[in-house]
């Protein structure tokens, strides 16, 4: 084990990727000479040179999809988009081309592609800038989508990624980079597709991924120390595929769940996870499956509208208390359990 | 159609300085010395005002990405110089500059940057996204390109109704390797849209020169691809600048969109939080050397327009309006939370989401009676 940063998980495998495989290469904007706008890829020009780090023009849609035609032809590429939102720009590529090469043309081809991206928001950088949109990949057969909450995870998801034959998109987070945590030293990889339960407990699930399963986790250990709660946290870890068993069989024992996420509500990540409990779960439910996330707005630049907007750990406690709250008057009326 | 140069190139783009002479100043009218001193006054202006951003942003004040107009002032106050109060203006993220010179009050622009109810975008826009459809300024962009599509609608609509006015679209080098710019000025073209594209070429993205991300350096040449007429300014130059800038203006109005380079320098580094360490010192050494700033006031000494003491007095003149801005910023109210929903739609909507985080989708209700089942 070995302590370090999320950005230094993600520096050292990408290097450890490129050493063990010839065609494993990166292309981006401001990832060589700049050595990334978030210094992901620090140092990987002057050992790799120009041919195996490449510097994109801003040009989303142009180099993504000339990632995914050299994934086509065997190629390893990872891409760096600087931030989720301009993930948009190549959409089309995306999820016309990388999601579709495979199935459309009866499994000749596969596209071994990853696109790192980070998400975030709370930075104040504004409407355009701080949007959350991985349900967009997360909603496309044909990607997989993960989302890596610790340095751990950082190593073990991204190796998966890169060894893998489909497109993945590799979600970051501006908030993580920074955050410490122990990493094993062998290089094994994770398994795409599995959620892993973070904290096991008996009273109520909290389910989160990314950023949001450090808030869960902290809830849970505040809960715990407070009032004595016994929390059990899922971290999805995997968007697409969604890990459904690990969600129902954790419900299954807590019989209560909430869902905290840093996107927008209506149609979000955390309704298809809801939908998941009513569907695998509904008879083992002591209250309505909660939610909490992102005000629907556009999300303001000024401070108090920001903090406002965003999910706090605060909200997250209010929901868990409301819901056991829910779960109380049930046991009151039905006198079950 | 002509793909024309305004001034020498040196191999780096830059115009090779102009020898100028007192007896130039000697034959200028009053009007024309008003307008050098207009422009230095302006440029002055940016100057000081976004030194002042700078240090307001490390005194945590400003927040977010925020990108500054140090080596600029020339090619926005020439610019701006040749629209018309009814002409419409979209930029990008490194606007400030082009807010307070389309006329907009500097308190309003830094209160937009302190996040308050009186700044320009009454705080939900920040740094990057000052509007003011009073000034016809729509925008002050985030997304690279974003702009340049929606400019080129707006000379849609102008032409649609038949109307006088063009639009102005600013965008940096790195912005014309976005499709959207390819995209748009083939439609402007076609369209013969009111349109001036100018690019504004400060030979860097963000640490990426533009011999590093443009096949065809010299970016004003892109324009034949669309036989639309371009050419290439001297950035550092406010009357070169102003004087490309009318030209290209007076085609739009006739009709023909226009591309124009302005070669230009960014003092620091992409944004305030960027230490430019890709910079080499003769780089740095080179640009100092180059500060338009300095260059035209040294320049309007030497030709006999201003004097020191004249020189003092628009240096403290513009320090005040700055420290004004400041303090008015900082005055001013923030916004309040329960206006958090007030701009969801334009049009009102049953079942609109106005929920905070933490609040449920359904109050709890009474459980049903078992018993009452059928
Ligand atoms: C679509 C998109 N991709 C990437 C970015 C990140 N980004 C912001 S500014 C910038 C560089 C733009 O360079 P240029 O067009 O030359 O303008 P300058 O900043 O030099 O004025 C980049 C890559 C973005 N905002 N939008
Ligand atoms: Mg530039």
């Amino acid at each position: 084990m070995t302590t370090m940063t999320y950005r230094q998980a993600l520096h050292d495998t990408l290097r450890a990727e490129m050493i063990r495989d010839e065609n494993v290469f990166l292309m981006g904007e401001e990832i060589g000479v700049f050595e990334g706008s978030y210094k992901i890829t620090a140092g990987l020009l002057a050992e790799f040179g120009e041919r195996r780090v490449r510097d994109t023009p801003i040009a989303e849609e142009g180099f993504t999809g000339a990632a995914i035609g050299a994934a086509m032809l065997g190629l390893r590429p990872v891409v760096e988009i600087m931030t989720i939102n301009f993930s948009l720009l190549a959409l089309d590529q995306i999820v016309n081309h990388a999601a579709k090469i495979y199935g459309m043309f009866g499994g000749q081809t596969s596209v071994p592609l990853v696109i790192r991206t980070p998400g975030g928001g709370g930075q104040q950088l504004g409407a355009t800038h701080s949007q959350n949109i991985e349900l967009y990949y997360a909603f496309v057969p044909g990607l997989k989508v993960v989302a890596p909450s610790t340095p751990a995870d950082a190593k073990a998801l991204l190796l998966a990624a890169i060894r893998d034959d489909d497109p993945v998109l590799f979600l970051e987070n501006l908030a993580l980079y920074n955050t410490k945590g122990d990493v094993p030293d062998d290089d094994t990889p994770a398994e795409l597709g599995r959620a892993k339960i973070t904290r096991q407990g008996r009273d109520l699930t909290l389910i989160g991924y990314s950023r949001m399963a450090h808030v869960a986790a902290q809830v849970a250990d505040q809960l715990a120390a407070s009032e004595g709660l016994d929390i059990e946290v899922v971290d999805l870890r995997s968007l697409r595929p969604l890990d459904r068993p690990a969600i129902i069989e954790s419900v299954k024992k807590t019989h209560a769940a909430v869902v905290v996420e840093d996107d927008w509500l209506t149609y979000g990540i955390g309704a298809e996870v809801a939908a998941t409990i009513a569907d695998g779960a509904f008879d083992y439910l002591d209250a309505p499956v909660r939610r909490v996330a992102m005000a629907e707005v556009p999300l303001p630049y000024a401070k108090p509208l920001e903090t406002a907007a965003l999910p706090s750990v605060d909200d997250v406690i209010n929901a868990v208390h409301q819901t056991l709250d829910a779960v109380g008057r049930r046991h009151q009326k039905v006198g079950h359990d | 159609m002509t793909n024309q140069m305004h001034a020498p190139r040196t191999p780096a783009g830059r115009a090779a300085p102009k020898k100028s002479t007192r007896a130039k100043a000697a034959a200028r009218t009053p009007a024309e010395v008003a307008r050098l001193v207009g422009f230095y006054r302006q440029m002055l202006l940016i100057r000081r005002f976004e030194e002042r951003t700078a240090r307001s942003y490390t005194q945590a004040l400003i927040g977010g990405y925020c990108h500054l107009n140090l080596g600029e002032e020339a090619a926005v106050v020439g610019l701006l110089s040749a629209l018309s109060p009814t002409d419409y203006l979209f930029t990008n993220y490194r606007e400030h500059g082009y807010a307070i010179i389309r006329g907009i009050d500097p308190n309003r622009v830094m209160a937009e940057l302190y996040g308050r109810t009186d700044g320009v975008s009454k705080g939900w826009g920040g740094s990057m996204h000052m509007f003011d459809r009073g000034h016809r300024l729509l925008g002050g962009y985030g997304i690279v390109g974003g702009q340049v599509p929606l400019a080129t609608g707006a000379a849609l609509a102008i032409d649609y109704r038949g109307g006088n006015e063009i639009v102005m679209c600013t965008m940096g080098d790195g912005t014309a390797n976005i499709g959207a710019f390819h995209e748009s000025l083939n439609i402007a073209a076609l369209w013969k849209l009111p349109i001036v594209y100018v690019i504004i070429n400060n030979r860097l993205g963000m640490g990426t020169s533009v011999e590093r991300s443009s096949a065809e350096p010299e970016l004003f040449r892109r324009a034949t691809s669309y036989r639309m007429e371009s050419s290439r300014v001297d950035g550092l130059d406010p009357i070169a600048v102003a004087d490309a800038s009318a030209h290209a203006v007076a085609t739009a109005r006739d009709g023909h969109p226009y591309l124009l380079e302005v070669v230009s320098e960014r003092l620091r580094g992409h944004s305030v939080v960027d230490p430019a360490k890709y910079r080499t010192e003769a780089e740095v050494a080179q640009l100092r050397e180059h500060d338009p700033v300095v260059t035209f006031g040294a320049r309007l000494v030497r030709e006999g327009v201003l004097d020191a003491d004249a020189l003092a007095a628009i240096e403290l003149e513009v320090t005040a309006r700055v420290d004004e801005a400041a303090a008015f910023a900082e005055s001013s109210p923030a916004p309040d939370v329960a206006t958090l929903f007030d701009y969801n739609y334009a049009s009102a909507v049953p079942n609109d989401s106005r929920r905070l985080p933490g609040e449920p989708l359904f109050e709890p209700e009474p459980l049903p009676d078992p018993g009452e089942a059928t």
